[in-house]
């Protein structure tokens, strides 16, 4: 499993693409939004939260379609499916590979991306605490729908449209935590329940995924 | 004899061939007569005057959205457990009725929030709640035309509707807890104080039920329309083999 980890973090850092493309998506997003709502900077502090999130969601699922589909072409993912090991930690291990390669610089880029929309002061903290938790979340429901659509041939406008409406609970709790974090509310439920979704995907989802898998490559 | 031989393919022609028509007169009854009663026989609603009596329409083909939902769970689940072809076929055939239904609810409920609400749409739970719903059917009914073979498209569009319908109702109660709102609550519950009066809630009963034979009406033709593809299908490919 370890193996497998350390191939598609190299794989995703040789080929080019999850790091890099994922971020300039982020950034441009993060760029176009003040010139389409206008550069008052109190909308931007009270809309930001919000933003990043979209941003950070629609970065995400950039490279879904990656995640399984060379491994399908390649033939690669009929070896793993006859490994020793089961294809449910082939799923997760897959999910970790995306949020390491994806998730995580997008955590990491987004305070920086919070000072050119005006966040808050308060802000910058619970932006990266919800991110955190929250985009575990959205790196496993992107497996899922990737191993949904993975024989499909025009499988990546499917894809978004099968995972964006799963997303609504992971945005809704992660914006809403932010926005009341900057704007100095108590924002313990939205957190506990964003961690309870991630927890949750994280142990359930792998088996659905596996088991779409399975169908892809009967 | 159990109950699942009236689903083998054969059998369940000829028992829905016979049953559809009852079905249809039923529903074109019961429709027709709560419509009719609700429309012309009922007073205007102190507060909400005319506009009261889309709820006729609206109430109704809403409880069908949700219940063509929880028909693909379950014939998805049956799918899952006993590979029943004509079970997958039956919850195909509700995501057509159902995302219909969606769309009527969601186009009756604007016209009506309209001259009550003063606005066509509000973010309001309820109605967020059914357009996230209707972009789950959109979804579902998507992988259902993407995928060529079969089995493999009833395979994943099952797994698809389990998976979606634990986040449809995690998005219920995530959009109840974004946002509070306009819609009334419950109309029809038995044991509140709020409730629909009688004049409005005998002609509803009437339509409701009417909606509901209406509902299995359309899944069983739809679900025969499917039969009779598959078995179209499998004489071509014979007949290309041959």
């Amino acid at each position: 499993m370890i193996a497998l980890l350390v191939r598609d973090l190299k794989l995703a850092m040789r080929a080019g693409g999850g790091f890099g493309l994922g971020l300039a998506f982020f950034l441009v997003v993060t760029v176009l939004v003040p010139f389409g709502v206008g550069p008052d900077s109190g909308i931007l502090g009270a809309i930001a939260p919000g933003i990043l999130w979209i941003g950070a969601l629609l970065a995400c699922l950039l490279s879904l379609d990656r995640i399984f589909q060379l491994d399908y072409e390649d033939g690669s993912l009929d070896l793993l499916a006859t490994a020793p090991i089961p294809m449910e930690s082939v799923v997760l291990v897959k999910a970790l590979a995306h949020w390491l390669t994806s998730g995580l610089p997008l955590v990491l880029a987004a305070p920086v991306l919070g000072v050119l929309l005006n966040l808050p002061a308060g802000g910058y903290l619970w932006i990266v605490v919800s991110l955190l938790i929250g985009t575990p979340a959205l790196s496993v429901i992107g497996t899922f729908g990737a191993a949904i659509t993975v024989g499909l041939r025009r499988g990546g406008l499917l894809l978004s449209l099968l995972v964006l409406p799963l997303y609504v609970p992971v945005l809704i709790f992660g914006t809403e935590a932010a926005r009341r974090g900057a704007e100095g509310l108590a924002n313990t439920t939205p957190l506990l329940m964003l961690a309870g979704i991630s927890a949750g995907v994280l142990a359930l989802l792998p088996f659905a995924a596996a088991a779409a898998i399975r169908v892809n490559l009967r | 004899m159990s109950i699942w031989e009236y689903a083998n393919p054969r059998k369940f022609m000829g028992w829905t061939g016979r049953l559809v028509p009852v079905f249809v007169v039923l529903a074109a009854v019961l429709i027709g007569v709560g419509l009719t009663w609700g429309f012309f026989f009922t007073p205007d609603d102190y507060r909400m005057g005319a506009t009261v009596k889309i709820i006729y329409i609206h109430v109704p083909s809403a409880m069908m959205a949700i219940n063509a939902w929880v028909m693909m769970l379950v014939a998805s689940l049956i799918w899952i457990v006993r590979r029943h072809h004509v079970s997958v076929l039956a919850a195909r055939a509700a995501a057509g009725v159902g995302v219909t239904m969606t769309l009527i609810a969601l186009i009756t409920g604007a016209i009506w929030g309209q001259p009550m609400w003063g606005t066509w749409w509000a973010w309001d739970p309820r109605l967020t709640s059914f357009l996230i719903l209707f972009l789950f059917y959109l979804g579902y009914l998507a992988l259902w035309q993407a995928i060529d073979d079969p089995d493999t498209a009833a395979d994943l569009t099952s797994v698809l509707c389990l998976v979606g319908s634990v986040f449809a109702v995690l998005s219920r109660y995530a959009v109840n807890f974004w946002n509070q709102g306009l819609h009334q609550g419950a109309s029809l519950s038995l044991d509140k104080e709020e409730n629909v009066a009688d004049v409005f809630w005998q002609p509803l009963v009437v339509t409701m039920v009417g909606f509901g034979l209406l509902f299995v009406a359309l899944v069983l033709i739809r679900t025969r329309t499917e039969i009779r593809a598959r078995r179209l299908h499998a004489l071509e490919a014979r007949e290309r083999m041959g």
